[in-house]
């Protein structure tokens, strides 16, 4: 146990750490991008693009802008040795396929069984966008979640089940959150691998309402 | 072989008509035909069925085309971005109507149109809003929705060089949904930055091959 809950940045830290030597991954828009800060070079993680792109270098900068060369988020990026282009259909076909390792995405809400909100609020004014989150909700080996636990309003985000327009299902097997982190497994529940700050057990169970499994020890 | 080449993006397009389906390449502002979208408006024709990956941003474009009252319906993944209010209005006037489909299913079904495959199973939206009334199916113990190929009239996209018979080159992440639009239309034109010999372009490194090709323009870059 650590004396501190999490910040973001700490979060993103500990999701770099995890991530397997020689994985291909694709991070997220928002929060889940910054994990890339954190990669190390000895890691050899090949970023993917969903709009054509393995081997994904760092955001351009001055001369380095081609507007024929951007990610998933319209950012001017990069390119690393090694590198490869390729067309969306091929791109679409690593994540479904199973190739891709792990996709790293935000949530608004995980269910126990991993099933994922992330695309609509189900709001009746709001516009509906879903871009690639559910090809990538479904086709990463993996698929991490990095979340706050809890809305502004004090609910959890991890619920029995999903009150948001699910992006997939069964799909996440893995949350950090800024108190704790949880591996997801359909068939055993959901378990508590690590506490930050001063979390304890009870607290966790009592914010979720979910029956959680301690892995802590 | 008569030449694919025109001289004028404008006589390039002359033929796109009323009620067409035009799919339109690019992610974004990277491989968006601008010149052939310009050319579009121009053109006038009225309730067009766009497909492209978002639904315009600024003021440029897919967005001016949208601005201008020429489309009728939307299919793409992505419509709401900082930059698309141009968009963001016509569809809260009830101006425009939308189909979201996931990224992965529209290029997919894209490609299968361009393939002639009739249909297809993927697990992409399996259980959620956008696979609403579909036909689903376990098949070896995981869950699938069947997702219909996307014909269009027109495909407009951009790429880097193409040679006379239609092979063509794209540069960096431009490529996106430029190769299989080109397999899914009737026509499909193409906008490129220059224009090489028959036997200039490297065989091996030709992405989209001339046969999936109609009408080439070359704009300056």
């Amino acid at each position: 146990m650590t004396s501190a809950t999490l910040t973001r940045v700490e979060m993103a830290q500990r999701v770099a750490a995890d991530i397997p030597t020689g994985a291909f991954v694709n991070l997220g828009i928002g929060i889940p991008t910054t994990v890339s800060n954190f990669l190390t070079a000895e890691q050899e993680v090949t970023r993917h693009t969903e709009n054509g792109m393995l081997g994904m270098g760092p955001e351009a900068i001055g001369d380095e802008i081609d507007p024929d060369l951007i990610n998933a988020g319209k950012i001017p990026v990069t390119e690393l040795p090694g590198c490869s282009y390729f067309h969306h259909a091929d791109s679409f076909a690593m994540m479904r396929g199973g190739h891709l390792d792990i996709a790293v995405l935000g949530a608004f809400q995980v269910s126990e069984k991993g099933d994922l909100a992330n695309w609509h609020t189900g709001a009746p004014d709001a516009i509906p966008a879903v871009g690639g989150a559910m090809d990538l909700a479904v086709g990463a080996k993996d698929v991490f979640v990095m979340m706050e636990l809890a809305t502004k309003q004090g609910d959890s985000k991890l619920v029995a089940s999903l009150t948001y327009p699910a992006t997939g299902l069964q799909c996440v097997t893995r949350i950090y959150t800024e108190v704790a982190i949880f591996q997801i497994d359909p068939n055993v529940g959901v378990t508590v691998t690590e506490m930050f700050g001063p979390t304890t057990m009870a607290r966790l169970i009592e914010l979720t309402g979910l029956a959680l499994i301690d892995g802590t020890k | 072989m008569p030449s694919k080449i025109f001289d004028s993006v404008d006589e390039s397009l002359a033929d796109v008509f009323d009620g067409a389906t035009v799919m339109i390449g690019g992610f974004g502002l990277a491989g968006q035909p601008q010149e052939l979208i310009d050319g579009l408006i121009r053109r006038g024709s009225t309730d067009l069925t766009i497909v492209n990956n978002n639904a315009g941003n600024g003021e440029v474009g897919l967005a001016l085309l949208i601005k201008s009252g020429f489309v009728k319906k939307i299919i793409c993944s992505f419509p709401r971005q900082s930059d698309s209010y141009i968009f963001d209005e016509a569809y809260r006037a009830g101006k425009i109507e939308l189909e979201v489909v996931p990224q992965g299913n529209l290029a997919e079904r894209i490609r299968a149109a361009g393939a002639g495959i009739g249909g297809f199973f993927t697990p992409t939206g399996y259980g959620t809003l956008l696979a609403e009334g579909k036909e689903t199916r376990t098949i070896d113990g995981n869950n699938y929705v069947l997702e219909s190929p996307i014909h269009a009239d027109f495909s407009l996209i951009k790429a880097y060089h193409a040679d006379p018979l239609g092979n063509l080159v794209y540069r960096k992440t431009a490529r996106n949904f430029g190769p299989i639009m080109a397999t899914a239309a009737k026509t499909t034109i193409v906008q490129v930055s220059g224009v090489v010999g028959v036997g200039e372009l490297d065989p091996e490194a030709v992405i989209t091959p001339g046969i999936f090709v109609n009408r080439i323009v070359e704009v300056a870059s």
